[in-house]
């Protein structure tokens, strides 16, 4: 089938603005829009430019907006959406060049929380015992892949820049209820501040963005809670 | 611009990240350079599980899993390497758990394990559980918790990097320069030792479970500087790829029970590895998966594939220990595996071979093992060797915390008695001269169209099996690619986020990696591990229990030189499962 390719293309070292560009692919159904992007710019446009890795939706690198929504581009198919495609690059983060972001505002609130195991009791010999139960407890936040799908969808984050956004707090969330950690007291002073959960509309953009199916809000609110609670 | 730290790591995967840590842990000043960002590494792929004989399901002991090691990689394994790596993957694995790792648990609190291939108890009798998991996300889990890690401590990372030259002189590793893709600037990097984590090359291959960045990029930099290659013959064909694009089906599959059927629905591998059947190690179950296709038991219009059967394992196995692979093949296939068989076939998945280093991830330059003083490497880019002609399941992920961690250690222990040496600008202009060369070319030859052939005719002449024959054809093949890489052409001539010049660049580390691939497999005239070879079908122990060092002359040559495997405690004997 033959589809039709409209990407937002852009290179702030010569455009002024944004412009549209439109190409003409021949497409499976089964493929995806990865490969019609590689299409492009391997056979037709070599400057169009854009990030990918792993091609099957675990690296995180090839998030845009497709057809309005963010997505991953080597985990949409054709078939699902159509044979007219828009490609855009994720919203409220600077664009370098075609649906290449500045990920760095992204990673310094990923850093913000301080996502990783706090625990300054010595370790045992062996593993530090965790039953299924307290696993299970934090397994959603852990499938994330730092893809910045639901940060780049949460209207708070376009007009706010400085709320450190979904991802970070799914980050926290890994910790915070990891029967492991000691570091909750530490990460309220990033979350509960100005910049921090208490931002969170409940709009629920980050749930349905999210390619890695993690019900983004819900975490949100159960780190909203425990702040609460931690609190009176 | 100009960089120096003590410790540079190229890589952001597992090996590099673990590298890092340890490094920064001994004390030096560590930096990463990475063509990603570190969490988009293809260690994050790695689904499975990480094996080391803790025991907690099952009685098990490290010297189990050393044998299993070297018996699986066809005795071309260092058996010393074996040794290390089965006792210290046990202390790694605690590690990872006490940095945050979140393995799945056992009703006792334990980190739960799982039965993988090759993996056995009491010498090959039966499988075992040595697989230490997290669903089937473990390598995501792995890269995740070593990245937290080193943003904890503090390391510094220069993300989209892409290194485009080693600078080894006067027999010492001094430096390296890398394309920031951001800017199209070239950096030199200043440097007391360099760690290389840079990863595979499995992009050699039209089929690949690898990441499009997988691309040999530091094998073929070294090779062009003249250091060697080793065992690069060896190249592992994971046997469930899912059909036809080739992304993974863990091998864990088949650990929770799942089992491979031809066309005919039989349980083929009852034919093949009559003991431990689809737990059989992988150069084995990828052949005989080839061999029910090529006699008409495939499945499928074009019969070329077979399938993985799943649907007699309970639901809730499924949805719980192997998530991601259930979402694979409903969304790329529109199978479910819950219902119905997933179509899968060999996919190119691991490079044995790479660049050769000790037991401390030293490079070495010769037979002799001489070091080249301040170079190190780790991870799917080295070759210790640990995986001989033939790499367990599990053993990747374990090979690159183990070893990473050694030469990361080893790295900044030299890092702190040795001084900078001294770098000019003049050192970035090979580099320069390259990148100029491709954006002003005037040529026809697209990197797209290059690329497909190398892929296809490498599938075609140099995958699971061999002959002289087609690799003789092969080393033409390449020749007359290689020529008509110099008249490569790009579009873009930006300096911004040049993809395409980065994609060309690539394309000559591929070629350079598949000429010291084919060369190696032509030279070696014996069948072992996952070099298959149809017209010599014996391992020869005789002549060919040695490790291959391919160097570079020129001009589309390869010479050879062989160093001993180190033996000891196992003596090779036939390979049967």
């Amino acid at each position: 089938m033959q589809v039709t390719l409209k990407v937002l293309r852009f290179d702030p070292s010569k455009d002024g603005k944004p412009e549209w560009r439109t190409y003409q692919v021949e497409a499976e159904p089964w493929d995806r829009v990865l490969d019609l992007l590689h299409k492009v710019q391997w056979y037709q446009d070599g400057t169009l430019a854009f990030r990918r890795s792993c091609g099957h939706g675990i690296c995180g690198s090839d998030a845009m907006l497709i057809n309005g929504r963010n997505r991953l581009a080597c985990k949409t198919l054709v078939k699902d959406v159509g044979s007219v495609i828009t490609v855009e690059p994720i919203r409220g983060l600077p664009v370098e060049k075609d649906l290449i972001v500045d990920m760095e505002p992204f990673f310094a609130a990923y850093r913000a929380v301080k996502p990783y195991l706090i625990n300054d009791e010595p370790p045992p010999q062996r593993e530090r015992l965790q039953s299924p139960e307290e696993r299970e407890r934090f397994d959603t936040g852990t499938k994330c892949i730092l893809c910045a799908a639901c940060t780049t969808s949460c209207p708070v984050f376009w007009t706010n820049g400085t709320y450190i956004g979904p991802a970070a707090i799914v980050q926290a969330h890994r910790f915070l209820f990891d029967s492991r950690d000691r570091g909750k007291r530490e990460r309220f002073q990033a979350l509960g501040s100005g910049s921090g959960v208490w931002r969170c509309r409940t709009a629920y953009n980050c749930t349905e963005a999210c390619p890695r199916e993690i019900s983004v809000t819900q975490l949100i609110e159960e780190v909203k809670r425990a702040i609460l609670f931690d609190r009176f | 611009m100009a960089h120096r730290h003590e410790v540079i790591v190229v890589g952001g995967g597992g090996a590099g990240l673990a590298a890092a840590l340890y490094a920064a842990r001994e004390g030096a000043d560590v930096a990463v350079v990475s063509k990603l960002y570190p969490t988009r590494s293809h260690t994050g792929a790695a689904q499975g599980g990480i094996g080391a004989a803790l025991g907690n399901v099952e009685e098990d002991h490290w010297e189990w899993h050393m044998f299993d090691t070297i018996k699986g990689g066809d005795y071309l394994t260092d058996q010393d390497a074996a040794e290390v790596f089965a006792k210290e993957v046990i202390e790694a694995v605690i590690e990872l758990e006490h940095m945050g790792l979140p393995f799945d648990r056992l009703p006792n609190g334990k980190i739960a394990q799982r039965r993988f291939g090759g993996h056995t108890k009491d010498w090959g009798k039966a499988p075992v559980h040595r697989a230490a998991h997290a669903a089937d996300r473990t390598g995501h889990m792995i890269l995740q918790t070593l990245y937290q890690q080193c943003v904890k401590a503090g390391i510094t990372f220069y993300n989209e990097f892409h290194v485009t030259d080693v600078i080894v002189e006067d027999g010492a590793a001094k430096g390296l320069v890398a394309y920031e893709l951001a800017s199209g600037e070239l950096h030199l990097f200043q440097a007391k030792a360099l760690i290389i984590a840079s990863g595979g090359f499995g992009r050699i291959y039209k089929v690949t479970s690898n990441a499009y960045t997988l691309t040999g990029d530091l094998q073929a930099i070294l090779y062009r500087r003249g250091l060697p290659l080793e065992d690069m013959e060896f190249y592992q064909f994971h046997p469930t790829g899912l059909y036809p694009l080739g992304i993974l089906l863990t091998e864990g599959a088949r650990g929770e029970g799942g089992i491979l059927r031809n066309a005919l629905g039989e349980r083929f591998m009852e034919r093949y590895a009559p003991t431990i059947k689809d737990l059989a190690p992988r150069d084995l179950v990828s052949r005989a998966m080839y061999l029910e296709v090529r006699e008409g038991r495939g499945v499928g219009p074009k019969k070329d594939h077979v399938l993985l059967d799943l649907t007699h394992l309970p639901p809730e196995v499924i949805e719980k220990k192997l998530p991601d692979i259930t979402e694979f093949s409903r969304i790329y296939l529109g199978v479910d595996p819950l219902k119905e068989p997933v179509p899968v076939m060999p996919t190119a998945h691991y490079a044995m071979g790479g660049i050769p280093t000790n037991l401390w991830g030293q490079v070495i330059r010769d037979e002799r093992n001489t070091v080249v003083p301040g170079l190190y490497a780790a991870g799917e880019a080295a070759c210790v060797s640990l995986h001989g002609a033939n790499r367990l399941g599990t053993n990747s992920l374990g090979d690159l915390v183990v070893f990473g961690r050694r030469a990361g250690i080893h790295a900044a222990r030299f890092a702190k008695d040795a001084d900078y040496q001294e770098l000019s600008r003049e050192h970035l202009g090979p580099s320069r001269e390259r990148i100029e060369r491709i954006k002003s070319s005037a040529g026809k030859e697209r990197v797209a169209a290059l690329r497909a052939e190398l892929q296809q005719s490498m599938m075609d002449h140099a995958s699971v099996f061999r002959t002289g024959e087609l690799l003789k054809k092969q080393v033409e093949i390449l020749k007359e690619l290689m020529d008509r890489y110099k008249g490569i052409a790009i579009q873009d001539k930006g300096e911004v986020y040049n993809t395409e010049l980065v994609e060309a660049l690539e394309l000559g580390y591929l070629l350079e990696v598949s000429e010291a691939l084919v060369h190696s497999a032509l030279n070696r005239t014996e069948t072992r591990g996952a070099h298959a070879r149809e017209d010599y079908p014996e391992r020869d122990d005789e002549n060919w229990l040695k490790h291959t060092l391919a160097y570079k002359v020129g001009d589309g040559k390869v010479c050879f030189r062989y160093k001993p495997v180190v033996l000891g405690r196992f003596e090779p004997k036939a390979r049967t499962y």
